[in-house]
């Protein structure tokens, strides 16, 4: 398990392999981590339960931090699908892009990415912060049902598509909104939060920038004149 | 699932290590497609030597001894010098004839003989059995070549045998390889065969394959006829699709179905997952993206 400190954990992943990695974090004997080598493997610090650091040096593969619970994971690469996806609290940060269904059905935490993120970013996010630094892919948001989205870039079609509650700040173009997501006003309560999540994500963008879109609310009961 | 993985090299110092480079990206995507594989590759000139034309086949039962002398007599009396080599299921057969001659002796001398493969720089190879095996089988290692690609996959719509092994090569030079599954495959199968177009399998892929054919066969380019795919498919695609003068990549609008594209001066490479391009050499300054939903990606030689 490579170099052991009771602050300092080092774990490479070309002689150590993910099971043992996550093993220890499940049950952790130090403070923070740095994992090295982690070529695009899966599943990398999954499960956090701990308010431990873990920091991965390179890509990672699928569901990386899923499922945090605690933890602080940051990756200084890019991640493939579902990175942070049910996450419920903690703080994941990809220092890169993100593949599909970043923060994909999370309860809670702060998940930003300081690139781009792929499709269906958010989607049926349940009160997750997400902040994405670059753009978002098609299909985002779709079915949210709380927490934030903030897109410091451009959004692909389909933005929100069947959103229930969730909040969605857009600094840059969007492409199209799906179905029953719509503009609403930027009031003074909206760019508090939002100057909140900038803030926290660590980007210095003003809130006046940003465009806000959530639900029409049109959808919530089965209706015979719905054209969805 | 299934997992795909290509390769188009553009600096010729690296042909030589085309067969390592594709085999260590086909090792990651065993997990999703552990039970067969294929693998295709380009400028192989130790099967298919500068001149010669060459036809991958499927032998069937009974068309050969066991040791491959019965076809190899048979086909050196049809066509002189023959290079033959057998690697599990595929047997791989070069002659210096055109690929049409090639193509008229083999099926003459191994009537039961699948044909998985023709061209005069393309080697196809198809088997079940565990990924890392067969390309131990089909000496993926030493082959050298300007560009390749692999397959593992996990079948859904039909049986795991050596014919159903992706890619599906069925014009000169030509291979497609698919992860995913075509909707509607039978309408457009019909309006194919229509059109005069015969089938080998009921494989949804091997429609993709045979419409992209006849389309490439009127003179469409990789990017038109891929466009094209895109307007009559629907279902689930990522494909990667290569001829003698490239390489290209699409998706379809759901886009559900991963890939991920690396592209330095040295070369391009495509993979189901980043994992099976961690290992290329200069990697770590490659431009990363995953395809967008519906575009054309394509690069020739």
């Amino acid at each position: 398990m490579g170099t052991l400190t009771r602050e300092l954990a080092t774990v490479d992943l070309s002689v150590t392999s993910v099971r043992e990695l996550n093993g220890e974090l499940h049950a952790p004997k130090a403070q923070a981590y740095e994992v090295l080598h982690p070529q695009g493997a899966h599943a990398l610090a999954a499960g956090l339960k701990d308010p431990i650091s873990v920091d991965i040096r390179g890509h990672a593969g699928y569901y990386a931090a899923g499922m945090n619970d605690g933890g602080t994971v940051t990756v200084h690469g890019n991640v493939g699908t579902g990175v942070a996806e049910n996450m419920m609290s903690g703080a994941v940060r990809v220092t890169g892009d993100a593949s599909q269904s970043a923060g994909a059905t999370a309860h809670g935490g702060l998940l930003v990415i300081e690139g781009s993120a792929s499709m269906r970013c958010g989607i049926s996010m349940k009160g997750v912060d997400i902040v994405v630094g670059g753009d978002i892919g098609p299909m985002s948001a779709f079915m949210a049902q709380a927490g934030r989205l903030v897109i410091c870039g451009d959004a692909g079609d389909g933005l929100g598509d069947s959103i229930y509650e969730a909040r969605l700040y857009v600094r840059g173009k969007t492409r199209s909104l799906g179905a029953d997501c719509v503009a609403k006003p930027m009031r003074a309560e909206h760019e508090e939060e939002l100057a909140g999540l900038l803030s926290a994500a660590g980007f210095d963008y003003d809130p006046a920038e940003f465009r806000r879109y959530g639900s029409a609310r049109t959808l919530y009961h089965f209706a015979a004149h719905n054209e969805y | 699932m299934c997992g795909i993985v290509g390769l188009h090299l553009r600096d010729p110092d690296l042909y030589p290590q085309l067969g390592t480079l594709l085999e260590t990206m086909l090792c990651q995507v065993i997990e999703r497609g552990p039970d067969s594989a294929g693998v295709a590759v380009y400028g192989d000139r130790r099967r298919c030597p500068a001149g010669y034309a060459a036809v991958s086949v499927l032998t069937g039962d009974g068309d050969g001894d066991g040791d491959g002398s019965a076809p190899k007599d048979a086909l050196a009396e049809l066509l002189g010098d023959v290079v033959l080599t057998e690697a599990g299921d595929t047997t791989v057969i070069a002659a210096p004839v055109t690929v049409d001659e090639l193509l008229a002796a083999v099926r003459h001398a191994l009537p039961r003989a699948r044909v998985v493969g023709s061209g005069t720089d393309l080697t196809v190879y198809k088997g079940t059995g565990h990924p890392r095996e067969l390309a131990r089988t089909y000496d993926l290692a030493g082959a050298s070549g300007w560009q390749g690609l692999a397959h593992t996959r996990m079948a859904t719509e039909s049986a795991v045998t050596p014919e159903g092994c992706h890619p599906f090569s069925v014009g000169p030079d030509q291979c497609l390889v698919h992860n995913g599954s075509f909707s509607n495959h039978a309408s457009i199968r019909r309006d194919l065969e229509f059109d005069g177009v015969e089938f080998d399998s009921e494989n949804d892929s091997e429609v993709g394959a045979r419409f992209l054919a006849a389309r490439l066969a009127k003179g469409e380019d990789l990017q038109m006829a891929l466009r094209a795919l895109c307007e009559a498919f629907d279902g689930f695609y990522t494909l990667l699709v290569t001829s003698k003068d490239g390489f290209a990549v699409v998706r379809d609008a759901i886009a559900c179905k991963p890939a991920i594209i690396a592209e330095t001066s040295q070369w391009v490479a495509m993979a189901s997952e980043f994992r099976a391009l961690a290992s290329l050499p200069g990697i770590e300054d490659a431009r990363l993206y995953e395809p967008e939903p519906e575009r054309v990606y394509a690069w020739a030689r």
